[in-house]
């Protein structure tokens, strides 16, 4: 009966799913943005059981003086911080407890969450964002190191790309006539990306989109219940 | 004489009759097909002259104002995001300004729900077939019938990477992708977790899994004390080791990059689907020199997958995969009907390159869905 009952429900609730995507009346057409609401409703419940595992992973941590402790410190602050700006003097528009904060967000130029936001989390953010450049760049060196015929095509096709997006590439076979535009390194590129770049994409594609139809059946049919933690 | 007389006659009434219908003005309007009862369609017809127009819709308390259209004088108009079965009013003024004239119209309408959505009906045909296939097959296996399914080398490396593991005595790293549960890849990579979780409880190794939203981590909690259940070791099952950490993309990724340094698993998972952060993760698994197994169904990050990791899902492999190790016969039943859906889009592909080629355009307008 324990299994039973999600079986049900995860069957119903995806027969109205299928059922809405091809009828456009009431109450098909209402009810997919209703089970959507209701989603949203209990990941904001959910939302309580992430911040109770997130303090208790760290605060054990620290209670251990486990190795690095320190980060798991730092993090508790943290988020004590924030909840605590964020409670005391709002975000944006809204008003915390101590209402706008007039005085102090005179001071900082904004609101203390928003400051915090803007000067601490978004900087932070971005720096992690951008370590993408390096990785980038060690990866494509591996991925080009000449070894096997497919590698060579491989590092062939991107040398032409790269080339053909920058001005440099424009300018290597600007000098090519009319009648050879096709070898121009830009076009040459364009080529690439639209035809067989997207034929390859496309085929990962359309073999993923039946493979959700096929996990989407497995599951609203009940044969895949791994999800629900078993098989019994 | 007579003859010429009579000529005449049909002249003059044919002539009036096209004056007729060069003065005559109409407005109409009609529900959109096909719909959610959420439009309706305006159309009229203005003597030769008119060459300025206003179109009015009245307001709940029946104070027409001006719609905007895009175009001056267009003979039809959509009116869109409206109520089912409600009645609009609207008013269309032509203005005539040679003449000093001006016509006034006006109609009414009322959007209709439908029961279908006409332009889907490709689509219907494609999931019934399909469906049908992948339906026929799991009754197949059913009856014993047994397939064969190609090697997943990603998939026989699991046990590799969980015994390599084990001999090091690092834990397993398991990334479920940074999409909620409303999303199929994290519902199948969480199928894959659980089978991960009972080899690795039956090895006795560890698993960490760091998650995004706190519904992904409750499924997760309860897929792997599942696992550990299944594999009789509920004892070591340790719930702290899967763990929230932060909805923030980037702080997530951070976090995980942060213990892959500090605690330098031997066998990082990441299954599910990804973005941005893809190749950072990969990069940095990389470094530590651990094996690494990556899947997911977002085309544009399997590059950077196949660069940095030892195995890589690529696409539907996410999907079969939690079939492909149960080796449960009804899902490797519907395996097979994922391959018939292969096989038919490979020959509707043909067909529609055959009659786009002979200069049949319905066959690709039907596939996309004309009609809407």
């Amino acid at each position: 009966m324990k299994r039973n009952i999600p079986l049900i429900l995860a069957f119903v609730s995806g027969l109205i799913v299928i059922f809405s995507e091809f009828i456009p009346h009431r109450p098909f057409s209402s009810i997919v943005d209703s089970l959507q609401e209701w989603f949203m409703i209990i990941s904001g419940f959910a939302m309580l059981l992430g911040v109770m595992s997130l303090l208790r992973m760290n605060a054990a941590k620290v209670s251990t003086r486990s190795p690095d402790w320190q980060y798991h410190l730092i993090g508790i602050i943290s988020f004590g911080l924030m909840v605590l700006m964020g409670a005391l003097w709002g975000m944006e528009e809204q008003a915390g407890i101590l209402g706008q904060g007039a005085s102090i967000s005179a001071w900082l130029g904004k609101k203390p969450f928003d400051y915090t936001y803007t000067h601490v989390f978004v900087p932070l953010s971005a720096t992690l964002f951008s370590l993408l450049a390096f990785f980038i760049a060690s990866a494509a060196y591996r991925a080009f190191i000449i070894r096997t015929l497919e590698s060579n095509l491989l590092m062939i096709a991107a040398v032409i790309v790269i080339l053909g997006r920058t001005g440099f590439g424009t300018m290597l076979t600007g000098w090519l006539p009319e009648s050879y535009r096709f070898w121009h390194l830009p076009n040459l590129a364009d080529y690439i990306m639209q035809y067989p770049n997207t034929a390859a994409q496309r085929a990962i594609m359309i073999s993923a989109a039946l493979g959700v139809i096929g996990s989407g059946l497995r599951i609203i049919l009940g044969i895949e219940r791994s999800y629900l933690g078993g098989d019994k | 004489m007579k003859h010429i007389y009579y000529l005449l006659i049909v002249l003059l009434l044919l002539q009036s009759a096209m004056l007729w219908a060069n003065t005559t003005s109409s407005f109409t309007i009609s529900d959109k097909p096909w719909d959610k009862g959420e439009a309706l369609i305006l159309n009229w017809n203005l003597p030769d002259g008119y060459d300025r127009l206003n179109l009015q819709k009245a307001d709940s308390l029946m104070v027409y104002q001006d719609m905007e259209l895009d175009e001056p004088l267009v003979s039809g108009f959509v009116d869109d995001n409206l109520d089912p079965d409600e009645t609009y009013h609207y008013r269309l003024i032509a203005y005539n300004d040679a003449l000093a004239d001006s016509i006034f119209i006006e109609a009414q309408g009322q959007p209709k729900e439908n029961w279908f959505y006409m332009h889907k009906l490709s689509f219907l045909l494609l999931f019934l077939i399909l469906g049908s296939a992948i339906v026929f097959y799991v009754m197949a296996a059913r009856r014993g019938k047994d397939f064969y399914i190609r090697r997943i080398s990603g998939l026989d490396s699991m046990e590799e990477a969980i015994g390599r593991a084990t001999e090091k005595g690092k834990p397993i790293l398991f990334v479920p992708g940074i999409s909620e549960l409303d999303d199929i890849q994290t519902i199948a990579s969480l199928s894959i977790l659980g089978q991960l979780a009972q080899r690795a409880a039956e090895y006795n190794t560890e698993i960490i899994v760091p998650c995004r939203f706190a519904m992904v981590l409750s499924a997760a909690r309860e897929v792997v004390k599942e696992a550990y259940l299944k594999a009789g070791r509920p004892d070591a099952y340790r719930e702290d080791r899967i763990f929230y950490l932060t909805d923030d993309q980037f702080g997530y990724v951070a976090g995980i990059d942060g213990i892959i340094v500090r605690e330098e698993p031997a066998a990082n998972f990441f299954l599910g689907s990804f973005y941005a952060e893809s190749l950072i993760l990969a990069e940095t698994g990389l470094s530590t020199g651990a094996i690494q197994t990556a899947g997911t169904a977002n085309a544009h990050q399997l590059p950077f997958f196949v660069v940095s990791c030892d195995y890589t899902l690529i696409g539907e492999e996410l999907f079969a995969a939690s079939a492909y190790l149960s080796r449960d016969a009804q899902q490797v039943g519907s395996l097979k009907g994922h391959d018939f859906g292969k096989l038919l889009v490979i020959l509707l592909i043909v067909v529609g390159i055959i009659l786009e080629i002979a200069g049949q355009g319905w066959f690709k307008s039907f596939l996309m869905g004309a009609g809407s």
